[in-house]
């Protein structure tokens, strides 16, 4: 059995290893006067960038109209099978909206294809991470949880015409 | 038989075959949006052009005939470079609205885009602006915009429905297709015209926005419409029939339906008024009962009655498998009354599918033995009998007779015991004393005969509380196949239903012990092995387009 060899023997004062320790004290000490990247949630709530994904909202237009056309395509592309929609006829130019949309948050993956996938910009990642439910039923999104103003999403919007195809 | 070549294979063909027909005939297909087998050639949308050898331009697949020796290429440079142009082509003014188009997921524009287009348009002008959202008839709306003038629907208004009711207005690219002045799209096959549409410039009102297309599953079924028995495929979501469309059979209905089987015949199966478990009738009000409960109460009852004041009336609506069962029941109880009423609307017919006969299977009801048996009383007799006292119960499996008029509602008040087997509330059920909850035929195997003696086989689309999709083999959408019981678009209704011969068969087995079947295979087994005109058939060989019984010549003419 032959005795491994080290890459490089440790020298005298490595040896003793106080000037190491002095070392890794001294880091410690500057890392105690650096900016803290902890924060005291809930006190402290985290903004996040526009690049983050949080729950998918959809987009309401200044008239209070939904920008969604009900096509369906992020219900069929949603890979978790997390979204619900049933379009309906509607007199406006768009001629279809959707009825009933809902998104059941505890299949929702936050993977984002539907946002990429929406023909009209209809459904955005918004910034909201605080997802909170005591039962199947709450955890099932409509309406009137996901429709948020056009002016709250402005910046999801923009890094989406910024980076997305 | 003379042969022509499409790219490299030799392919037979009939004289006067076009190059388009040869080729689908052996398994090569050709784009085309104009051209329909069932429709004249009419040559105008250029998508299905082909290299011809020997010829100096390319010709139109749709209206070439095939020769003897020809040499068709369908995959050359040449054909792909003009097919790609006129894909272009049709796309300058077709608006980009798959999102809100009810014929995204079918339409053959979409297809074709997806494998001849560009992927982008080097059109930069404004597209052209038509009528959108036109009333065409009652049941049609009508969007410009994105027809593409193929024509196939005046066709089809010409040649198959004989109406002569649609016609193209203006020309160039402000055509588009009307009906004429004041007059509606409104025969009774228009719906047939949004099926062969290539794109979604006509759409189904009915159908309109209710689903995708790939959201539902597809289930081969009959058509209860008329003793026509046109072959249909059930488009199922969440449980939910959701719209009915013609599947081709040239020996029934080649790819036609009629406005009403498409619209009216299924309906009922998703209303609210189904019969949802056992009814038992206590103190004069029918209460919700076991089913077990209600079986033994109905035996009790039956044994108290002489056979000759015992009545069973089957029915038209009913497949092969529970009127052969109510026979055989009958017969091991030695009840001769028994028969089922027939449902006719003289002069409702024509020429082309609709028949007289609105039942679709009083064919099969006859053949099977629903027919008065030796002295035994036919339907009418069997409302007299009622009336005057000597029929003092009777059964009834999927007829609403109080329905058909005010004097057999009466009679029926008379009875002692009125057994009623009904998928839906209706002037029967609230007469009988007992009910039980039948399936419908979107919701059982079984076979139907039409008109014509041709045997055809219905499966279950929509699931009762008893069934399984996945174990029973049904077909399946995207949803049905990962749902769980947890998600809204799997908690469709189900209802407590079973079919007339399941319940038939244990009652009989309560009763005397003569009947036990479990799969409606078992029972169309033994009508195969007891009556003439079915002998040695079985469902596989039924198949999903039908096959004709031997029907004896004598009974036909009937």
């Amino acid at each position: 059995m032959s005795v491994k060899k080290r890459k490089k023997d440790l020298n005298f004062f490595e040896k003793i290893y106080i000037v190491e320790i002095a070392k890794g004290m001294m880091l410690t000490l500057r890392n105690m006067f650096r900016p803290k990247f902890t924060m005291e949630y809930p006190e402290v709530k985290f903004e996040p960038p526009s690049s983050y994904r949080g729950r998918p909202v959809l987009v309401q237009e200044k008239n209070n109209v939904e920008r969604c056309v009900a096509c369906g395509l992020c219900s069929r592309v949603c890979p978790a099978l997390a979204i619900e929609v049933q379009a309906n006829e509607t007199e406006l130019e768009k001629e279809r909206y959707p009825e009933k949309f809902e998104i059941n948050m505890l299949r929702c993956i936050f993977c984002g294809f539907c946002e990429e996938v929406c023909p009209e910009e209809a459904i955005v990642m918004s910034k909201d991470y605080e997802l909170v439910f005591s039962n199947r039923n709450d955890a099932i999104y409509g309406k009137d949880k996901l429709l948020v103003q056009v002016e709250q999403l402005s910046d999801r919007l923009d890094y989406l015409r910024k980076f997305k195809q | 038989m003379p042969i022509f070549i499409v790219d490299g294979h030799q392919v037979e063909f009939k004289p006067g075959q076009t190059i388009i027909e040869a080729s689908r005939n052996a398994g090569i297909s050709i784009p085309h949006f104009c051209w329909h087998p069932k429709l004249s050639i009419s040559g105008n949308c250029r998508i299905c052009l082909v290299e011809v050898e020997k010829m100096p331009k390319l010709v139109i697949a749709c209206s070439t005939y095939a020769s003897e020796g020809m040499v068709v290429h369908t995959k050359s440079e040449k054909t792909i470079d003009a097919r790609n142009a006129v894909m272009e082509f049709i796309l300058i003014n077709h608006p980009l609205d798959c999102p809100i188009c009810d014929e995204a997921g079918e339409c053959k524009l979409q297809e074709y885009a997806y494998s001849h287009g560009k992927g982008e348009s080097r059109f930069e002008e404004i597209k052209n602006r038509k009528e959108k959202r036109v009333q065409l008839g009652p049941h049609i709306k009508f969007d410009g915009e994105r027809c593409i003038s193929c024509s196939r629907c005046i066709r089809f208004s010409d040649e198959i429905a004989h109406a002569n009711q649609l016609t193209f207005r203006n020309r160039g690219d402000k055509v588009t297709v009307t009906t004429f002045p004041g007059e509606l799209f409104d025969n009774p096959y228009t719906l047939n015209t949004v099926d062969i549409c290539p794109v979604g410039a006509l759409t189904n009102n009915d159908f309109r926005f209710k689903s995708r297309v790939w959201e539902m599953s597809s289930t081969d079924s009959i058509c209860i419409g008329c003793s026509r028995g046109c072959n249909t495929e059930m488009w199922v979501r969440n449980n939910e029939i959701l719209r009915l469309t013609p599947r081709k059979n040239d020996e029934v209905n080649s790819a036609w339906m009629c406005d009403n089987g498409r619209l009216n015949t299924f309906k009922f199966v998703n209303a609210e008024n189904r019969i949802d478990g056992t009814y038992l009738r206590f103190n004069g009000f029918l209460k919700k009962a076991e089913l077990s409960s209600a079986i033994n109460f109905t035996a009790k009852k039956i044994k108290e009655f002489k056979s000759n004041e015992i009545a069973f009336i089957g029915s038209a609506y009913a497949t092969c498998e529970d009127n052969f069962v109510l026979a055989k029941f009958a017969k091991s109880l030695g009840v001769q009354n028994i028969d089922f009423p027939k449902h006719i609307a003289l002069g409702d017919c024509d020429d082309i599918l609709i028949m007289e006969d609105k039942t679709p299977n009083s064919f099969g009801a006859e053949l099977v033995g629903v027919k008065p048996i030796n002295n035994g009383n036919s339907f009418e007799s069997i409302i007299t009998n009622i009336e005057s006292g000597k029929i003092k119960a009777l059964y009834i499996i999927d007829e609403d007779i109080a329905s058909i008029s005010d004097k057999y509602e009466k009679n029926l008040t008379k009875l002692d015991l009125l057994v009623v087997h009904s998928s839906n509330e209706n002037k029967t059920t609230a007469l009988a004393d007992v009910v039980f909850p039948s399936s419908t035929y979107a919701e059982k195997n079984g076979t139907f005969v039409n008109f014509n003696g041709r045997i055809q086989r219905i499966k279950p689309a929509v699931t009762t509380e008893e069934m399984d999709r996945a174990l029973d083999g049904m077909n399946m959408s995207r949803w049905d196949k990962f749902g769980t019981k947890f998600d809204r678009w799997m908690q469709g209704r189900r209802v407590d239903a079973k079919s007339s011969w399941n319940i038939l068969s244990m009652l009989s087995l309560h009763l005397n012990g003569k009947m036990k079947y479990d799969m409606a295979e078992e029972v169309f087994a033994d009508i195969a092995s007891s009556i003439e005109e079915f002998k040695g058939l079985d469902y596989d060989m039924v198949g999903s387009k039908g096959i004709n019984l031997k029907i004896k010549e004598s009974i036909k003419v009937k």
